[in-house]
């Protein structure tokens, strides 16, 4: 393999006993870009994650990170990535001081710039206040940012999240979800793992679903968006007897043959044009006597992507995730 | 962003092996500052011997003599031996701790040497060991025990005591990485630990127990190391009367017992560790 990829596997397969945990996945992720890999427990997530980090042997294909294979270069994959996951590795019984030093020291840093480099990080991290604090006494964000920083200990080019805001309560969420954009912005390539569409569809230059361990599709939110179709109007109507009307008025508006659920007194009908489909399909409801009761213009969402790709909703628990089969 | 200078990966033999040990180091620090978060680990490592030491000399002690010599000499030394046997628990549910708490995994993604996890752990567990050795001895000196051979000899006894303590560690260290969580590790740890220490010379001479019985105790590595202590620190009482070799040679078979059980242990651990993932 080639290339200035930043990440790049082929035919990556594992097996634990008789679960198959990956079957033949290929990934390319760009440097300096967000790659996030999105699927529900289970899929195959953080065994990739695991094997692109040198923690675990694929039974089959190859990967380099940063140019260096994770098989044969495990070494010098190592000093060139960080790893940050959704179980916050830190030492709760260091202060986060002494854990930033510690990975410092564990990169091999000299002594004086472990700590100048905890304290920069600290710092950045909005952890100052808490840095002579064991990790123990933190809240889970405070612990999240701190296991973030401790992956950046060595300025690593190719960052791996695995579910980095699992569990976070939103306003969490968003600090971490700002941190990663400053990273990219500062020409970190970041693979992160997730089951929220949301975050997938607000951070990831570019998406790959995973499931069952095989990739079933990847591209842009918007490309994977468009592979359901565009556009639609929803329209629920106050009575029974108005349904017949409304559907005829919203074929006028849109050209497109509208679906009918009686049972929820609604109304689908594909569209395009955004806002101002909206428009038409309420004036001409307004023309035959309809007032819906709620009519809303709806957007594709990943789930939706998801629900067809795999015949399953993206967010669903439950499921018993892999490694934890392995054990 | 600050500009690093990260070293380049060791390339010969003599450079890994410094870094093995700059790693390890740091590692074994880490697990020292442990202590000061939480005391009462190391204040549990040292009230149940101390107990065991109270109990036994003034309770069960009251009841049983040894032949040609006190009860209390020849007690603390198997009481050594005990305490460090169960120095195993500690490593064990430090190695399970890091294992479920994901820091196996941060470790193992860092470019450290791949030794340093388990040489800090087991080296800081042997430092947590002396100190609960200090405290034993303590105890003891307060109760009666007395060392009756000379400086230089006690020392070799610590010392061995030190080396089977670092053995048991690696074994904890194993137990820590095959078991699913911290509380599966206590259990099995005390479940097995209990009857291989009591089988055994450690409290009562094993002369007046079963046949059978006493020669798994007399074969008992414990057995072998409590009656290498009694000699290292001149604590003769009740000198054995059967014919297993090791309790005849008991300085030699102690050594070579914690010698191969280092062997054993020690790769076997590395090597489960290669392979551990976090839970």
């Amino acid at each position: 393999m080639t290339g200035d990829a930043a990440v790049q596997a082929e035919g990556l397969r594992k097996r634990y006993r008789r679960t198959e945990a990956l079957r033949g996945v290929d990934l390319v992720v760009e440097q300096g870009t967000v790659c996030g890999l999105l699927g529900p427990n289970g899929a195959g997530k953080t065994t990739i994650v695991r094997i692109l980090t040198t923690l675990l042997r694929p039974d089959a294909g190859r990967a380099t990170v940063a140019g260096y294979d994770v098989l044969k270069q495990a070494a010098l994959v190592r000093y060139r990535i960080g790893l940050a996951g959704q179980y916050a590795a830190v030492d709760e019984l260091l202060t986060g001081r002494a854990n930033l030093e510690m990975v410092g020291r564990l990169y091999h840093l000299p002594g004086r710039q472990a700590r100048a480099r905890a304290e920069e990080l600290l710092e950045r991290f909005d952890l100052a206040d808490a840095a002579n604090r064991v990790a123990k006494t933190y809240s889970g964000g405070m612990r999240r940012r701190l296991d973030v920083a401790a992956a950046l200990v060595a300025a690593p080019p190719v960052l791996f999240l695995d579910e980095p805001t699992t569990g976070l309560d939103p306003r969490s969420r968003n600090d971490v979800w700002k941190i990663i954009a400053e990273l990219v912005a500062d020409g970190t390539t970041v693979l992160l793992t997730t089951q929220y569409l949301e975050e997938a569809d607000r951070l990831a230059d570019k998406i790959v679903v995973i499931d069952t361990g095989e990739v079933v599709a990847s591209g842009t939110a918007a490309e994977l968006k468009s592979k359901v179709g565009g556009e639609r109007i929803d329209v629920v109507v106050p009575s029974l007897d108005q349904l017949a009307d409304a559907a005829t008025a919203l074929r006028r508006a849109s050209g497109a043959e509208p679906s009918v659920e009686p049972d929820d007194r609604r109304i689908t009908v594909a569209v395009r044009g955004g806002a101002a489909a909206l428009t038409a399909a309420v004036r001409e409801l307004d023309a035959v006597g309809v007032a819906a009761e709620d009519i809303a213009l709806r957007r594709p969402t990943l789930d939706d992507v998801f629900l067809r790709l795999t015949g399953h909703h993206a967010e669903q628990s439950g499921e018993p995730d892999l490694a934890e089969v392995a054990r | 962003m600050t500009v690093l200078d990260l070293p380049a990966p060791p390339s010969n033999p003599a450079a890994r092996l410094r870094w093995a040990v700059a790693d390890g180091v740091v590692v074994a620090v880490r697990n020292l500052r442990h202590i000061r978060q939480v005391p009462d680990k190391l204040l549990n490592a040292t009230i149940s011997p101390i107990m065991f030491v109270l109990l036994f000399a003034y309770v069960f002690g009251s009841a049983i003599t040894v032949r040609g010599g006190n009860y209390r000499d020849f007690l603390m030394p198997g009481i050594f031996v005990q305490t460090v046997a169960f120095t195993c628990a500690t490593t064990a549910m430090g190695v399970s701790n890091d294992m479920s708490k994901g820091l196996v995994d941060r470790f193992r993604s860092l470019p450290m040497a791949r030794s340093a996890v388990l040489v800090g752990r087991t080296s800081a567990d042997l430092v947590e060991g002396l100190l609960g050795i200090f405290v034993m001895a303590a105890c003891g000196l307060a109760v009666g025990w007395r060392v009756h051979s000379g400086l230089g000899r006690a020392l070799v006894g610590f010392a061995l005591l030190l080396l089977f303590g670092f053995a048991m560690n690696w074994l904890g260290t194993i137990i820590g990485l095959l078991m699913k969580s911290p509380e599966a590790v206590q259990s099995l740890v005390f479940i097995t630990l209990f009857p291989i220490t009591f089988v055994a010379n450690t409290f009562v001479p094993t002369e007046n127990m079963a046949p059978w019985l006493r020669t798994v105790a007399d074969w008992n590595p414990i057995s072998a190391l409590s009656a290498a202590c009694r000699e290292l620190f001149g604590n003769t009482a009740a000198p054995y009367t059967g014919d297993a070799w090791p309790l005849h040679h008991p300085v030699a078979a102690a050594f070579g017992y914690s010698f191969v059980l280092l062997a054993i242990f020690a790769p076997l651990a590395v090597r489960r560790y290669r392979t551990a993932v976090g839970r």
